[in-house]
């Protein structure tokens, strides 16, 4: 049941396994600057406050130095830099909010999704992409990806689309897919910031509840020892 | 100490009538003391009522029912409420939870014919009980205000203008409106909040009064009130609720909290089952999903919904769909006297019930999934197929209960 995925599959590409972990803070670290200097003008965090970022090991102080370039104060939200309506004027839609873009598209596809931009003259942008037809955005990181061009391939199996690296960008490939992990990571990290917080409590819970059952269960036998 | 307690207790028993009903409904409630695994699923039940209750007033603390507020309040919740995540994945986990544990508990009726003389009326409220159920649910879902909330609420409201003659003045009536908007969502959460938890509350405790008036079923079907002590007026095979199914119900919340918190702390979206993927974007007006799927719970009446392709009898096929699916949950109703079987507990019936109930459960699985799919023509005939097995269940019910082989029941309760 994960309907994103399924429509991958029938487009006929495999969405690329994101390497998540959402304990590595460095990784997360890396991946919020990225999200603030790259995403961030156009995209807001909307539910996202700043000073959260104290989870992922900054202080106070990072935050405002590497995070925040906007004047705004550390508890305040992750706003857009861009009016909507500006959005809406220059790319015909208004950007989606990235704070839980994760846990509706998985972290897979966003992981696909960075890494699969191609030229395309027929679009306004002069980009597309492989897994999301005539998207609105253009190719944001294209500097450090470079140019993909499409290839297709037809054969008896029916049409085979695959990209080429036309233009090197100033990120080898292996350092691209990372840089995007990261990133990726970060938005995972995002949609549900409190998470590892909860699987924390969730192991003591288990615990504590696992100590009940031996006790609720030897009270039980107790009480029934006589009932034939 | 307890000259003191007593005297307290006896203070207030002049007043109020604590002890007689202490002793009534619990200390001296005698159930049949074969219990098994299926006889866990009431007092669970009763558990994630006041969990909802409970974290359901918690969240109204903070949640904004405005359609331009109430996604990001619920994120809100999730983000800066202390352990606000905590109590909306009790809520939303407990919602799911309350018709996993309800469903069970409507199937261990259905398997020891709980449903039969003198235990009709208590099967009537039970039903009455899952209808609101059912409504809070709806009603809940809508709250988030994610795109499945808005295209959910959407088909439902849509099934009322299916209705001739009055439906589009019906679903305008109960929207507020003329399409799903601010206003819908304003008594949506009215329903949920208000009316519907005070009419679940109520029709609960009319349940076990009425369970209480009539006493339990147990696994063999056979009233235990048939043969009391002579002496003491108490059932032979019954022992007090109270300490007896008290203590043995803690293990059962116990394993049950443990399956719980599983849930709620280490997959609270359940894989897209419990919270689905797209209703972590916000309802948009303007863009009708790919794919609209319910929640789990109401797929199996969902495939039903959809089954009907053609037009028939002068009624077209969406009707016919909406008639079909009403049908499949009003049917339960009818239980009590569609079963002609002299026996009550399937430990006694035949093999005609026994393959009608496993086929029955298996139709039920087969449409949940299909519910969760997108219409194919090959899950389109089997969503038809298994509607027929679902409804023949109880349709034919007289017929091959009456038949039926059975094998008489015992005097006393066996293990």
């Amino acid at each position: 049941m994960a309907p994103v995925s399924l429509l991958a599959a029938e487009l006929g590409i495999a969405l690329d396994k994101a390497p998540v972990d959402i304990t590595d803070n460095a990784s997360l670290q890396r991946g919020a600057e990225t999200f603030v200097n790259y995403c961030l003008t156009c995209h807001g965090a909307s539910f996202m406050r700043y000073n959260r970022h104290r989870d992922i090991g900054l202080s106070n102080e990072q935050i405002l130095d590497k995070l925040i370039y906007t004047g705004q104060k550390v508890g305040d939200l992750m706003q857009s830099a861009m009016r909507k309506k500006e959005g809406e004027e220059w790319f015909g839609v208004v950007p989606p909010d990235l704070s839980v873009i994760a846990r509706s598209r998985g972290a897979d596809w966003l992981y696909t999704y960075l890494r699969t931009f191609y030229r395309d003259d027929a679009t306004a942008t002069g980009w597309n992409n492989l897994i999301f037809d005539r998207v609105a955005m253009p190719h944001v990181l294209y500097q450090l990806q470079g140019e993909q061009e499409l290839v297709v391939k037809t054969s008896d199996k029916g049409e085979q689309k695959s990209l080429s690296l036309q233009k090197p960008g100033n990120l080898t490939v292996a350092e691209y897919d990372k840089f995007v992990g990261d990133l990726v990571n970060y938005l995972v990290y995002l949609g549900e910031p409190h998470a590892n917080t909860r699987k924390e409590l969730g192991f003591m819970v288990m615990i504590f509840l696992l100590g009940m059952l031996v006790l609720s269960y030897a009270l039980k036998k107790e009480y029934w020892k006589d009932i034939h | 100490m307890s000259k003191l307690f007593n005297s307290m207790i006896g203070w207030i028993d002049e007043r109020f009538p604590l002890t007689s009903n202490w002793r009534a409904h619990l200390s001296e409630y005698y159930a049949p003391k074969n219990f098994n695994f299926w006889y866990y699923f009431g007092s669970l039940a009763l558990l994630v009522l006041i969990n909802q209750l409970i974290t359901g007033i918690f969240l109204t603390m903070n949640y904004k029912p405005d359609a331009s507020l109430a996604f990001a309040s619920v994120e809100y919740i999730m983000r800066d409420v202390n352990y606000g995540w905590l109590i909306r994945y009790m809520h939303s986990t407990g919602a799911s939870m309350f018709f996993v544990v309800v469903y069970l508990h409507m199937f261990r009726g259905m398997m020891y014919g709980s449903y039969r003389k003198p235990r009709e009326l208590l099967w009537l409220i039970g039903m009455a009980i899952f209808f609101v159920l059912m409504s809070l649910a709806f009603t809940g879902y809508i709250l988030p205000w994610g795109q499945m909330s808005y295209w959910g609420a959407q088909v439902i409201v849509s099934m009322f203008g299916a209705i001739p003659v009055i439906g589009d003045t019906l679903s305008q009536w109960l929207l507020g409106d003329f399409t799903l908007s601010d206003a819908a969502l304003n008594r949506f959460f009215a329903y949920h909040v208000v009316t519907l938890p005070i009419l679940l509350v109520v029709l609960v405790l009319v349940h076990i009064l009425a369970l209480h008036e009539t006493g339990s079923n147990n696994p063999d079907g056979i009233e235990i009130k048939a043969n009391k002590n002579p002496q003491t007026g108490i059932p032979v095979d019954g022992i007090p609720f109270h300490p007896y199914y008290s203590v043995k119900d803690i293990v059962g919340i116990v394993v049950f909290l443990l399956v719980f918190g599983g849930i709620i702390f280490f997959a609270p979206e359940m894989g897209g089952y419990f919270l689905e993927y797209n209703n972590f974007i916000p309802a948009n007006t303007l863009q009708t999903p790919d794919h609209i799927a319910p929640v789990w719970y109401f797929t199996p009446y969902y495939s039903m919904l959809r089954a009907v392709t053609v037009n028939f009898l002068w009624i077209d096929a969406k009707l016919w769909g909406v008639i079909l699916m009403a049908a499949s949950v009003v049917i339960f109703c009818f239980l009590p006297w569609l079963d002609r079987s002299p026996v009550k507990s399937i430990r006694y019936k035949g093999p005609y019930f026994k393959t009608a109930l496993t086929l029955f459960v298996i139709s039920f699985f087969v449409l949940g999934w299909l519910g969760t799919k997108s219409p194919t023509p090959l899950y389109t005939l089997l969503a038809q197929i298994f509607t027929v097995i679902y409804f023949a269940f109880f349709i034919l019910m007289p017929w091959y209960s009456k038949i039926d082989k059975t094998k008489p029941e015992p005097k006393r309760v066996t293990k």
